[in-house]
């Protein structure tokens, strides 16, 4: 990557640039503004390499591949022949990753409005500090917590569910246990939090004063002057805020890789230990990995990063949008 | 905005459906701070609890270096100065190149193609995965270009993830920098450069400093990145160039794999430290953009 930076420098400072032409023209100026460009470039060509290079090692690998890749269950890529398939990893990432999303999102919206409309303001501050502290804590700790802690608890929360409402489809089954996906998406649930409320708090004190006091004046109790302007222009921030957290929720390695007690298939019953995604899977046969398999990873790793950026991009697309019309 | 809603609900016209229902949006509300706040408390609380059983002196002092995983005694040190070894060179690689990139959008961009299409990729790289990081890592350094595990490798993998964190946070505080400022130093004939290093930047230092403790903080805990680019060992190595180099995060995640009690016990006070180590930043941070704040000078 530092071998970039001279090659990047000299180009930028051969040519004249319109945006030096506020510059005086003086060597330090020029030198200056070469880095600072420079600095820009390096990131673009990270970003090229990060590409380029997960493509090229990925593609031993799938030449290699004796399986479908898309829809094989199985991963096997240093056995003879190397089978190996993402589906069960796709099913396990989305799984967890939208369930997460579907308990954080009211969740952090109820958090978000109780900090914008119901806390007492001093406390206010404090009050969101502590949420925001929730993301100050690294991810391994909360793989350790859930591990050692939650896994216990969810047990017995697992048997609960199964026999009341064993009739739900995704709660059926015969066996329970703790370290289950839905144990995963609990964990994942709690990571993504800070991150949506903080972004939905955002948008929610950007709300226009008049619109909160006409709700008010015209005799809405809080609840309909928040259903009836807050919620409303803060539509889009919530969808973008519920995107970047499942972003983060998709690429969520240790925590994950902790908890689930990775077993091979796919399996619809979330109460049952099991499940495996994306990053959990490379985190935890990376080190067994011969070179075939390294690459089979890095494979896996490359449609992981596609996904991501598609979810990505897409929640600052909505809001660019919201920006155009507002 | 509040007084005012209660005054309203004091009017008594409304009726009790539409009062039960405000009511159970405030319980709902209630619920949902309380229900963000029990993690926590339960983490911090686990954490601290558990930890505490083997933070001490031996801990923080040796390694794990001829013990096995089901021997009492051993210790992080080896891990504590791998992550502090890893996240300064991550630092020192990737403030230089945040703060000029952000210098760059800010001052010289203005809004041009390339000034967007950069903005563009940062928000792109904030959105990587901590795993994908350390898969580059993996194929460009160590498959492509044949080197081996070290300390580095993994400073590379996190600067990955942290220069994003820099240049978002330096670019806010760019912008606040009032143009009065700089075209005072305009119109006295300073070059800009010098304007830029000796009149934006000290003016904009205090929250780039605190946004940088937030970054290094925030990349200390990343644990996958590094265990494909670190790998694991019990020893102590103090050169982060050559060689398999501890961490605390894979430290933690070593000991917490084996089902052996004073294995566990090991992890818990890794994580202890690592929490410590972490909440030291946030705090310094918070510090240091509060003593500096612009009311205050």
């Amino acid at each position: 990557m530092t071998s970039e930076t001279p090659a990047a420098l000299a180009k930028a400072a051969e040519r004249p640039r319109p945006a030096l032409s506020m510059s005086t023209g003086r060597a330090g100026d020029r030198i200056f503004a070469g880095l600072s460009r420079g600095s820009g470039l390096v990131i673009l060509a990270i970003m090229a390499a990060i590409a380029v290079f997960l493509v090229w090692k990925a593609i031993p690998a799938l030449q290699d591949d004796k399986a479908n890749f898309l829809t094989s269950q199985e991963w096997n890529p240093d056995g003879a022949p190397a089978k190996f398939g993402i589906a069960q990893l796709v099913f396990g990432t989305l799984m967890t990753s939208v369930l997460a999303l579907v308990m954080a999102v009211p969740v952090a919206v109820g958090i978000a409005l109780f900090i914008t409309y119901y806390a007492p303001r001093r406390l206010a501050g404090v009050m969101a500090y502590l949420v925001d502290l929730l993301a100050a804590v690294p991810s391994i700790v909360y793989g350790l917590w859930g591990l050692n802690f939650l896994v216990t608890k969810m047990t017995g929360v697992s048997g609960f569910l199964n026999s009341y409402f064993g009739w739900i489809p995704l709660f059926g089954g015969s066996e329970t246990g703790g370290r289950t996906i839905l144990t995963a998406a609990i964990v994942l649930a709690i990571m993504i939090l800070p991150i949506i409320s903080a972004i939905t708090r955002e948008v929610f004190v950007q709300v226009p004063h008049a619109h909160v006091e006409a709700a008010l004046a015209l005799g809405a109790t809080r609840w309909e002057m928040i259903r009836m302007s807050v919620l409303p222009f803060g539509r889009s921030g919530m969808v973008s805020a519920a995107m970047l957290g499942l972003g983060r929720a998709l690429g969520e390695t240790i925590a994950v890789a902790m908890v689930l007690s990775t077993t091979a298939g796919i399996d619809w019953h979330i109460l049952k230990d099991g499940g495996n995604t994306f990053a959990a899977n490379i985190a935890n046969t990376f080190a067994m990995s011969g070179p075939t398999g390294r690459s089979a990873l890095i494979a896996s790793g490359l449609v992981l990063f596609v996904i991501t950026l598609l979810v990505n991009v897409g929640a600052r697309a909505v809001v660019a949008r919201r920006k155009e019309f507002s | 905005m509040t007084s005012l809603s209660t005054k309203s609900s004091s009017l008594s016209s409304v009726s009790a459906g539409r009062k039960a229902k405000d009511r159970a949006a405030k319980v709902f509300v209630y619920a949902a701070f309380a229900l963000a706040i029990i993690p926590l408390v339960s983490v911090l609380w686990t954490v601290i609890s558990n930890g505490a059983k083997r933070f001490d002196g031996v801990f923080l002092t040796h390694s794990m270096n001829g013990l096995a995983s089901k021997d009492a005694g051993g210790g992080a040190y080896h891990a504590i100065i791998g992550t502090l070894e890893q996240v300064g060179l991550t630092a020192l690689i990737s403030v230089p190149l945040g703060v000029l990139t952000a210098i760059y959008l800010v001052e010289y961009a203005r809004g041009g193609r390339l000034g967007r299409t950069i903005s563009f990729f940062v928000d792109v790289m904030t959105g990587i995965p901590s795993i994908v990081s350390g898969l580059f890592v993996l194929a460009f350094w160590l498959l492509a270009l044949g080197m081996d595990f070290s300390g580095f490798a993994g400073a590379l993998s996190l600067t990955i993830l942290m220069l994003p964190t820099v240049v978002r946070a330096t670019e806010e505080m760019l912008k606040l920098v009032p143009g009065d400022l700089k075209e005072a130093a305009y119109a006295l004939g300073v070059p800009r450069w010098r304007t830029i290093m000796f009149v934006v930047l000290p003016t904009a230092l205090p929250g780039i400093v605190s946004g940088v403790m937030l970054a290094v903080a925030r990349v200390m805990g990343e644990t996958a990145p590094l265990l494909l680019t670190i790998f694991i060992t019990k020893a102590i190595n103090t050169d982060p160039f050559s060689g398999a180099q501890g961490s605390l995060p894979t430290f933690i995640w070593d000991q917490s794999t084996d089902p052996n009690a004073n294995a566990v016990d090991r992890a818990w006070a890794g994580a202890l430290v690592l929490i410590l180590l972490i909440m030291l930043l946030n705090l310094a941070a918070r510090l240091v953009a509060w003593l500096r704040r612009p009311s205050a000078r």
